[in-house]
């Protein structure tokens, strides 16, 4: 995964509360079998009218916005299915950071997964943001994780959370699975002493289970 | 020592590797995966030239796609079909047991897992399916993860997470006759809201959950992620050990009562502190029903369309001006006047036996209305598809103008050929109202089996609680 540092771009003042994932892939996007592709159908029913037409009315698809990499959003974004299909989208369409003051477990998650970084600021901060992007609409701001600050060239700084562990994936761009397997043999050991009760027990007619 | 949840007891038990500040490396028991999120893990694995560790432990169903209707006739939708193949090929090359769409034992992922005894008491479960939490219902930590954690499951049958919070929900009291597991869960919701539980790992308890079947409390597990939090569990009693016994992959004899043994120190010691705690009263339960697009915004089926001014949050404000929009409804209409176009009775929250033995007594002698175009009832599983044809429930369905169909997730997601097309409302026993949901622009109203048989044969909603008592439970 690409290390997260820094990171400057154009922000995309997205007003809604509990902006759930099936708006963000909707089902029939969920039967792809691989992870590329996804930015083209990110918010698919309310970016597209019939026939694929781009909807004008739809805040993607103002041509203010072409490269927008920073979503500004409301509360509680990402609830709903876990399907990583969302961040993918997200992170394909360009997005590299979030800025809300929370998110879904999973989703926030699976943002870690993905190389982007789902920054949690304060409720006020946000609408500050909210008032600042809304008037300016090719408003940018610089995010700095190593510091946790967030600036504009207005002389605002706002800082954000984000927990050391998740800071670390991010700026060192670690893969997980090669983290875990160097603990393979607390993984063996685990095994082992857990083997008396962890038996994994075959129907009698097994044949009968496939 | 100091007093302990059923959570930590879970997690403690779990640990395979710990550093301070630091999320764990959390041990998984049982693994499951379905065709729509796990073909990528299995490339990405493919891709580093890594191996699943314990296919034995993990378990492949097809469930979100497959059709409903006649599973002889080759599969239309090619890309459900490639990923199906990709299912049967990923578990074939890697020995994982996998439950096709032409199985005995097939059926949604979450109702299969109970239903088998795969799901046992003290285990972690994950998928990649934010409905895990169903398992819960056993006194299991169980929850949904995303399809790179699949993919880390796969390779070391491990999970690096966090240790949640704790939230305890106790619904006191006795359940009133109408009530339903399904509403006491849409009461819960509506009560700490979509975000309420995010960051909690919630357990159950109260007279009102005790008294619940397994299925009931399997129920409002399911829905449990509804309210943010990932994972819901009951502490495992009597009514868990006498669904298990004798299901084939749980213990038997002698191994069976051990495990009884240790299942039955699986509570939350008395004094062990919950991060958050809610309580409801039973009694004061009605009937639910959702009226906007997303679970929490729900009321008693005596109440009306609520007023978008009557909330004191601007952003509120606007949510609901949005989902009034979109879902075709006033301000101030009485939730019974709202017509269904129509039915559907399934999905992993509602589609057990006794959520089908409760709708087909209800509508037993009865017909659906003219206005309704279709009433689906869609099995959990082919297990429980199985049962209720033995208990004559499909003839009881059929006779009544419902359709019986095979085993699936079907127009819950509707990523078959199940959609609820535009603008058509349905009453649904699932568990999501979001947007297009049920096909694009279609309006979701979600209630319990016998609120959804009731509307069914009146071709509006209504109290349930009109119909004679005892055809309700
Ligand atoms: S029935 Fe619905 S909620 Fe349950 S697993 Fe299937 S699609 Fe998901």
């Amino acid at each position: 995964m690409k290390p997260f540092i820094t990171h400057t771009g154009l922000v995309l003042p997205f007003d809604r509360v509990n902006v759930d994932t099936d708006q963000m892939v909707p089902k029939q996007f969920l039967k792809a079998l691989t992870r590329e592709g996804f930015g083209r159908i990110l918010f698919y029913d309310w970016r597209y009218l019939a026939g694929e037409k781009p909807n004008p009315e739809f805040i993607l698809n103002f041509p203010e916005y072409k490269g927008a990499s920073l979503l500004l959003t409301r509360a509680n974004f990402g609830c709903g299915s876990s399907r990583e299909h969302a961040p993918w989208a997200i992170g394909d369409y360009g997005f590299r950071v979030i800025l809300a003051p929370s998110y879904a477990d999973i989703f926030y998650n699976n943002c870690f997964k993905n190389g982007i970084l789902p920054a949690i600021l304060k409720d006020s901060d946000i609408d500050q943001l909210f008032k600042r992007a809304e008037a300016d609409r090719s408003y940018t701001l610089s995010v700095d994780l190593p510091n946790q600050s967030i600036t504009d060239n207005k002389s605002l700084t706002l800082t954000f959370e984000i927990a050391p562990s998740r800071k670390e994936v991010l700026l060192k761009g670690l893969d997980d699975i090669g983290t875990s397997l160097q603990h393979v043999g607390a993984i063996d050991a685990y095994e082992k002493a857990h083997a008396a009760t962890a038996t994994m027990y075959a129907p009698v007619d097994v044949k009968n289970y496939s | 020592m100091t007093a302990k949840t059923l959570y930590e007891k879970i997690w403690n038990n779990h640990l395979v590797y710990e550093e301070p500040g630091k999320p764990s490396l959390l041990y998984i028991d049982r693994h499951l995966i379905h065709e729509g999120t796990s073909p990528q893990a299995f490339s990405g694995l493919r891709a580093e030239g890594r191996k699943v560790r314990r296919p034995d432990l993990t378990f492949a169903v097809m469930d979100h796609s497959v059709p409903t209707k006649d599973r002889t006739l080759p599969i239309i939708d090619q890309d459900a079909k490639a990923q199906f193949d990709a299912l049967e090929k990923n578990c074939k090359e890697s020995g994982v047991r996998l439950f096709d769409m032409n199985s005995k034992n097939q059926g949604i992922v979450h109702i299969i897992g109970p239903e088998l005894g795969i799901t046992q008491p003290g285990q972690t479960i994950v998928c990649g399916d934010s409905h895990t939490s169903t398992h819960g219902a056993f006194g299991t930590l169980a929850f949904g993860i995303g399809t790179s954690e699949v993919e880390h499951v796969l390779a070391t049958q491990c999970l690096v997470q966090g240790e949640s919070k704790t939230l305890h929900i106790l619904v006191h009291g006795k359940r009133p006759k109408g009530v339903t597991a399904k509403d006491i869960i849409l009461a819960i919701i509506g009560k700490i809201g979509i975000g309420g539980g995010t960051g909690h790992v919630a357990e159950y308890g109260g007279q009102a959950i005790r008294e619940l079947s397994m299925d009931g409390r399997m129920t409002v597990c399911n829905m449990t992620i509804e309210g943010g939090a990932r994972a819901g569990m009951v502490a495992p009693d009597e009514t868990t050990f006498a669904y298990l016994e004798g299901r084939p992959f749980v213990p038997r004899g002698k191994e069976f009562q051990d495990a009884v043994e240790r299942w039955k120190l699986l509570t939350t010691d008395d004094g062990a502190k919950f991060d958050m705690t809610v309580e409801l009263q039973a009694e004061n339960i009605a009937p639910q029903v959702t009226w906007g697009t997303n679970p929490g915004v729900v009321t008693g089926v005596t109440d009306r369309v609520p007023d978008p001014g009557s909330f004191a949050n601007p952003d509120d404000q606007k949510a609901t001006e949005r989902a009034l929009h979109y879902m075709g409804l006033k301000a101030g209409t009485p939730i019974v006047d709202i017509p269904v176009d129509r039915v559907f009775i399934g999905s992993c929250t509602n589609s057990r036996l006794d959520d089908l033995r409760a709708a087909a007594h209800l509508v037993a002698g009865k017909h659906v209305a003219k206005n309704i175009k279709q009433a689906l009832i869609v099995p959990g599983s082919r297990g429980i598809k199985a049962a209720a044809e033995k208990e004559g429930l499909d003839r009881i369905f059929s006779e009544a103008g419902f359709e019986w169909r095979d085993a699936g997730c079907s127009m819950c997601i509707g990523m078959n050929a199940d959609v609820l097309p535009p603008h058509e409302r349905s009453a649904s026993t699932s568990n999501r109202n979001f947007e297009g949901r049920q096909g694009r622009d279609s309006r979701t109203h979600l209630v319990s089996p016998v609120m959804a048989a009731a509307a069914a044969i009146a071709g509006h909603f209504v109290d349930v609680r009109e119909f004679a008592v005892t055809e309700v439970e």
